[in-house]
C-alpha cells in the first residue's frame, strides 16, 4: 500500500517537473523566471534586496522551527514508544519566543524604512509624465511639451480567442510605447479617468494606483535603454488584463529626435482638423476608431449587451440630432459607464467615429460630421 | 415527539419541519455544515471554471467577462458562504458541548441566523442568471467598479451582504451570550477550551466590524441609486474612503476566518500529542492580541494607493508586529508535541500539515508587510498564494481536520482511517501543486484577477491547475468519506473516541444524546 502511494507520488512528481517544458518552444522571454526582477532603478533594486533579506530570514526561521517540528514527529512519536510528558508550561522560553521575533522585526524595520524612504523619493525630477488609466488603455502625457497620446494593446483578438497563433509578444505589445531618456529622474503622476487601474512596471519597481480624482507619484531614473514591460494591477473590469505598459528606454539623442518628430505629428495634426473630409474617409477611420474605442462594451454590430451597454444600432442618440451625439462623446454620461472621450480620441477620431455610428448597421442618418463640428462643440463649452 | 427529534419514520412533513423549525443547538450545528460544505463545493466549482480558463494563455473556455464573475463569486461564496458559516456550525455544535451548557443561549435567535443564510446566497446566486450577469468587481468591490461601473444586478449583490452581515452579527451574539452565561460550575474563563476562547474573540470582532461591512455597501447603494457621491470623485468623493471603510472591516474578517481554526488546531494537537496545550494563557493572550492588531492594519492592503510616507510606516510597522503573537502560537504548538505521544490520525495530519502551511503563509505575510517590496508584490499573483496558504491550508485545513476529530462524536460511527489518510495526502499534494507555483507566477510579474497572460507564464499557471483540479477531487473525497461513514461507519459508542482526548464533550455518550447536560456538568 505505501509502496504504491511511493511510486504514484513519484509518477505525478515526474509529471510536475517535465510539464514547463511543454509551453517553453514559443517562448523566448524568462519562463524559468523564480524570483522577483531586480529591475534597472535604484527602487527595484532596494525592493529586490529587502525581498531577498526577508526570504532569508524567513528560510533561516522557518529551518529552524520546521527542523524541530519533524525532529518531534520522528524522536517522539508513539510506535517508537515514546511517554508523554506532562508540563505545559515554561516562563523563560515563552518570554525568549516573544522578545528575539520582537528583535528581529525590529531590526529588520531599519532597511524597511531606508527601502521606503526611496520609494517616496520623488522630488527634483528632470521630466514628468501624467500617466492616466483609462478602460482599457493608458494615455502618457509629456508635461510641458505639448505631447500625448494613448498606448493601446496591439495583441488582435484573433490571438486572443485563438483564431491566429499566438505571436511572440502576445499581450506584451501596445501601439505606442511610453518612451523615456535614460539616465534622467522622471517622475510619473498617475491618475485614473473611469474606475481604478494600477501602473506597474516591475523592472522600475514603480507599482501606482491610479485613481480618478487623485494623483500619486513614482519615479524612475535608469541608464539601461531597453524595452521594459508592465502590467495594469488593479481590476478594472473585463479589460484587465489587455492593458498592458510597454516603456522604451532611449539614450538621450535618440529620445530627442523621437519627442522633436512627435511634437511635429502634433501641429501636422492640428492642420488636419480644419480640412474637409469625405464621408469614405470619416467612413473607414471611423469603423477603424470603432472596433478600437467602442466595440468593447457597444459591440462590433453595435447591439450592446443588454442590461449592461446599450445598443448604438438603431438608438435614439444615433439617429437623434448630430449636436447631441456629439455631446455624449465629448461629455459622457454621468453616472454610467459612458465616459467623455474628449480626452482620449482626437477632433478627427471622434468625428469619423461619429459618423460611422450614424450610418453603419441601417443607421442611415445620412449626415456627414466633420472635426472642425467637434472643435466648435468643445470651444462653445 | 416532544422528546427526540423527528426522524424520516415519522414522515416528511413532520422531518422538514423538524430541520425548519428546530432550536436545537446540534441540529443548527449540522445545518450549518452542510450548508456551508454546499457553498464550498460551489465556489470550487467557481475555482475550477477559473483554472480550467487559466490552463492556457488565450480565452478558451469563457469571456473575460465572465471570468472576472466567477473570481467576485469564487471569494464571496468561499469567505461568507463556506468558512464562516463552517466555523459558526462547529461552534453551534461544539461550544455548549465544550462547556457543559444545554444548548445556545439564544437558540430560536440561532434558528433565524441561519436559516436567512440560504436566502442570502440564493440571491447572490440568482444574479449570475440575470441581464448583465452578476458581480464582477472582485470580492474586495472597489469603487467605483463596484457603482458607477457595476452590472444592475450589484444592489442584489448589496441585499445579499446585508443578510450575511446580520446573520453573522446573530450568530456572534449567541456565541458571546452563551459563553458569558451558561459556562458549567467551575469552568472559568481561564479554563475554558481554547476553541471556546478563539470564537468569543471572534465573535467579538464579527460584532465590531460587520457593521462596517454594512455601512460601506449602503453607501454603495447610495451611490448608485439615490445620487450621493460618497465614492464618486466627481461628485466630491473618495474613491480611496471605499478601501479604508472596506479594509477596516476587510482585515479582521481574515482574522475572523483564521481564529476559529487556530481553536480547531489547539484542541487537535493536544489530544494526538497526548499531553496538555503548551502554554495556554500566552495562546489566549496572542489571540487577544492578534484581534486587537487586527483593528490598526487594515492599510497595508492599500500601500500602492498613494499614502503620505508617515501612514506607509506606520501601517508597515504594526503589521510587522503581527508575526510576534502568531510566532508564539506556533511555537506553542510545536512544543505541545515536544515530548508527546504522537500517533497521525487524520485530523493530526490536518492540523500538522495546518501549522506547517498556515506558518509558511505567515512568511509570504510578513514578506508583504514590507511595504517597499509590497511595491512588487501588491495585487500579483503572491498575494494570492499568500491568502490561500492561510486560508486553505489555514482554515479549510482545520475545519477538515475538525470534520474527522468530531464526526465520531456527532453521529456515532467512525470514518474510514485509510480512506481519511489518503484523502489527506491527495488534498496536501494538490494544494502544494496548486498554489506553490503561484508565488514564482507572482514574483514574475503575473497580476492577480487576470482572465488572460503572456506566455511567459503559460508553464506554471499549468502546473497550478493541474493541483487545482486534484484539490478539487480531494473534496469531493471528503465528502464521500463523511457520507459513507454516516451510512456505513463502524458504529462506535465510546464517550472518549480519542485516547488522548480532553473536555467536556468527551463526557457524554457517542453519538452525542439529542439533548446534553440538562444538569451542568461537574468541571474540575
Amino acid at each position: 500500500m505505501l509502496k504504491r502511494a511511493k511510486a504514484l507520488f513519484l509518477s505525478l512528481l515526474s509529471l510536475v517537473v517535465s510539464l514547463p517544458a511543454l509551453g517553453s518552444a514559443v517562448v523566448e522571454t524568462s519562463t524559468r523566471q523564480l524570483n522577483m526582477p531586480q529591475g534597472v532603478t535604484e527602487v527595484s533594486q532596494a525592493a529586490y534586496d529587502i525581498h531577498m533579506i526577508m526570504v532569508w530570514v524567513c528560510t533561516v526561521i522557518g529551518v529552524g522551527v520546521f527542523g524541530f517540528m519533524f525532529y518531534v514527529m520522528y524522536a517522539h512519536r508513539k510506535s517508537r514508544g515514546a511517554v508523554a510528558e506532562n508540563f505545559h508550561e515554561n516562563l523563560v522560553v515563552e518570554l525568549l519566543w516573544t522578545i528575539v521575533p520582537t528583535i528581529i522585526l525590529i531590526v529588520m524595520a531599519f532597511p524597511a524604512t531606508t527601502a521606503l524612504l526611496k520609494v517616496y523619493d520623488t522630488d527634483n525630477p528632470d521630466i514628468e509624465i501624467k500617466v492616466t488609466g483609462y478602460q482599457w488603455k493608458w494615455q502618457y502625457e509629456y508635461l510641458g511639451e505639448g505631447v500625448k497620446f494613448m498606448s493601446e494593446l496591439r495583441t488582435s483578438d484573433d490571438e486572443v480567442y485563438g483564431r491566429e497563433p499566438k505571436g511572440e509578444h502576445y499581450l506584451r505589445e501596445v501601439t505606442e510605447p511610453l518612451v523615456l531618456p535614460a539616465g534622467k529622474k522622471i517622475r510619473f503622476l498617475v491618475t485614473g479617468n473611469d474606475v481604478i487601474h494600477s501602473w506597474w512596471v516591475p523592472d522600475f519597481g514603480v507599482k501606482r494606483d491610479a485613481v480618478p480624482g487623485l494623483f500619486t507619484a513614482g519615479w524612475a531614473k535608469t541608464d539601461k535603454p531597453g524595452t521594459y514591460v508592465g502590467e495594469c494591477t488593479e481590476l478594472c473590469g473585463q479589460g484587465h488584463a489587455f492593458m498592458p505598459v510597454v516603456v522604451e528606454v532611449k539614450e538621450q539623442a535618440e529620445y530627442d529626435a523621437w519627442l522633436a518628430n512627435k511634437k511635429a505629428e502634433a501641429v501636422e495634426y492640428a492642420s488636419t482638423i480644419g480640412k474637409e473630409w469625405t464621408a469614405e474617409e470619416l467612413m473607414t477611420k471611423g469603423e477603424g476608431v470603432y472596433l478600437q474605442s467602442c466595440a468593447g462594451c457597444h459591440q462590433a454590430d453595435g447591439n450592446g449587451i443588454p442590461g449592461v451597454f446599450p445598443a448604438i444600432k438603431g438608438s435614439p442618440i444615433a439617429l437623434g440630432p448630430q449636436i447631441g451625439h456629439i455631446a455624449v462623446l465629448i461629455d459622457g454620461v454621468p453616472g454610467s459607464a459612458m465616459q467623455s472621450f474628449a480626452d482620449q480620441l482626437s477632433e478627427v477620431n471622434i468625428a469619423a467615429v461619429i459618423h460611422y455610428q450614424r450610418n453603419a448597421w441601417g443607421n442611415d442618418v445620412g449626415d456627414v460630421t466633420q472635426p472642425i463640428d467637434v472643435l466648435n462643440y468643445k470651444q462653445s463649452k | 415527539m416532544a422528546h427526540g427529534p423527528a426522524t424520516l419514520a415519522d414522515g416528511w412533513r413532520a422531518y422538514i419541519s423538524r430541520w425548519v423549525f428546530t432550536t436545537n443547538h446540534k441540529d443548527i450545528g449540522t445545518l450549518y455544515l452542510w450548508f456551508s460544505f454546499a457553498m464550498f463545493l460551489m465556489g470550487g466549482a467557481f475555482a475550477m471554471v477559473i483554472r480550467a480558463e487559466l490552463f492556457q494563455p488565450g480565452m478558451q473556455l469563457i469571456r473575460p467577462e465572465f471570468f472576472n464573475q466567477m473570481t467576485t463569486m469564487h471569494g464571496l461564496v468561499m469567505v461568507f458562504g463556506a468558512i464562516m458559516p463552517a466555523f459558526v456550525g462547529l461552534a453551534n455544535w461544539m461550544i455548549p458541548l465544550m462547556i457543559g451548557a444545554p444548548d445556545m443561549a439564544l437558540p430560536r435567535m440561532n434558528n433565524l441566523s441561519f436559516w436567512i443564510l440560504p436566502f442570502a446566497f440564493a440571491i447572490l446566486t440568482s444574479t449570475l442568471f440575470m441581464e448583465g450577469g452578476g458581480p464582477n468587481f472582485g470580492w474586495t468591490f472597489y469603487a467605483p467598479l463596484s457603482t458607477t461601473y457595476a452590472p444592475e444586478s450589484v444592489n442584489f449583490f448589496i441585499f445579499a451582504i446585508h443578510i450575511m452581515g446580520a446573520s453573522s452579527i446573530m450568530g456572534s451574539i449567541n456565541i458571546i451570550a452563551t459563553v458569558m452565561n451558561m459556562r458549567a460550575p467551575g469552568m472559568t474563563y481561564m479554563k475554558m477550551p481554547l476553541f471556546v476562547w478563539t470564537w468569543v474573540i471572534t465573535a467579538f470582532l464579527l460584532v465590531a466590524v460587520m457593521p462596517v461591512l454594512a455601512g460601506a455597501v449602503t453607501m454603495m447603494l447610495m451611490d448608485i441609486n439615490f445620487g450621493t457621491s460618497f465614492f464618486d470623485a466627481a461628485g466630491g468623493g473618495d474613491p480611496v474612503l471605499f478601501q479604508h471603510v472596506f479594509w477596516f472591516f476587510g482585515h479582521p474578517e481574515v482574522y475572523i476566518i483564521i481564529l476559529p481554526a487556530f481553536g480547531v488546531v489547539s484542541q487537535i494537537i493536544p489530544t494526538f500529542s497526548r499531553k496538555p496545550l503548551f502554554g495556554y494563557s500566552s495562546m489566549v493572550y496572542a489571540t487577544a492580541a492578534i484581534a486587537f492588531l487586527s483593528f490598526v492594519v487594515w492599510a497595508h492592503h492599500m500601500f500602492t494607493v498613494g499614502m503620505p510616507i508617515a501612514g506607509e510606516l506606520y501601517f508597515m510597522y504594526a503589521t510587522m508586529l503581527i508575526a510576534v503573537p502568531t510566532g508564539v502560537k506556533v511555537f506553542n504548538w510545536i512544543t505541545t508535541m515536544y515530548k508527546g505521544s504522537l500517533t497521525f490520525e487524520t485530523p493530526m495530519l490536518f492540523s500538522i500539515a495546518f501549522v506547517i502551511l498556515f506558518t509558511f503563509g505567515g512568511f509570504t505575510g510578513l514578506m508583504l508587510s514590507i511595504a517597499a517590496a509590497d511595491m512588487q508584490y501588491h495585487d500579483t499573483y503572491f498575494v494570492v498564494a499568500h491568502f490561500h496558504y492561510v486560508m486553505v491550508a489555514g482554515a479549510v485545513f482545520s475545519g477538515t481536520a475538525a470534520i474527522y476529530y468530531w464526526l465520531p462524536k456527532w453521529c456515532g460511527k467512525m470514518y474510514n482511517e485509510t480512506m481519511g489518510q489518503v484523502q489527506f495526502w491527495v488534498a496536501f499534494i494538490g494544494f502544494n501543486i496548486a498554489f506553490m507555483p503561484q508565488h514564482f507566477l507572482g514574483l514574475a510579474g503575473m497580476p492577480r484577477r487576470y482572465a488572460d497572460y503572456g506566455l511567459q507564464f503559460a508553464d506554471w499557471n499549468m502546473v497550478s491547475s493541474i493541483g487545482a483540479f486534484i484539490y478539487g477531487g480531494a473534496q469531493i473525497m471528503l465528502l464521500y468519506n463523511v457520507i459513507a461513514t454516516i451510512r456505513n461507519g463502524k458504529p462506535t459508542t465510546e464517550e472518549k473516541t480519542w485516547e488522548g482526548a480532553e473536555g467536556l464533550e468527551w463526557t457524554v455518550p457517542s453519538p452525542a444524546p439529542y439533548h446534553t447536560f440538562e444538569k451542568p456538568p461537574e468541571f474540575k
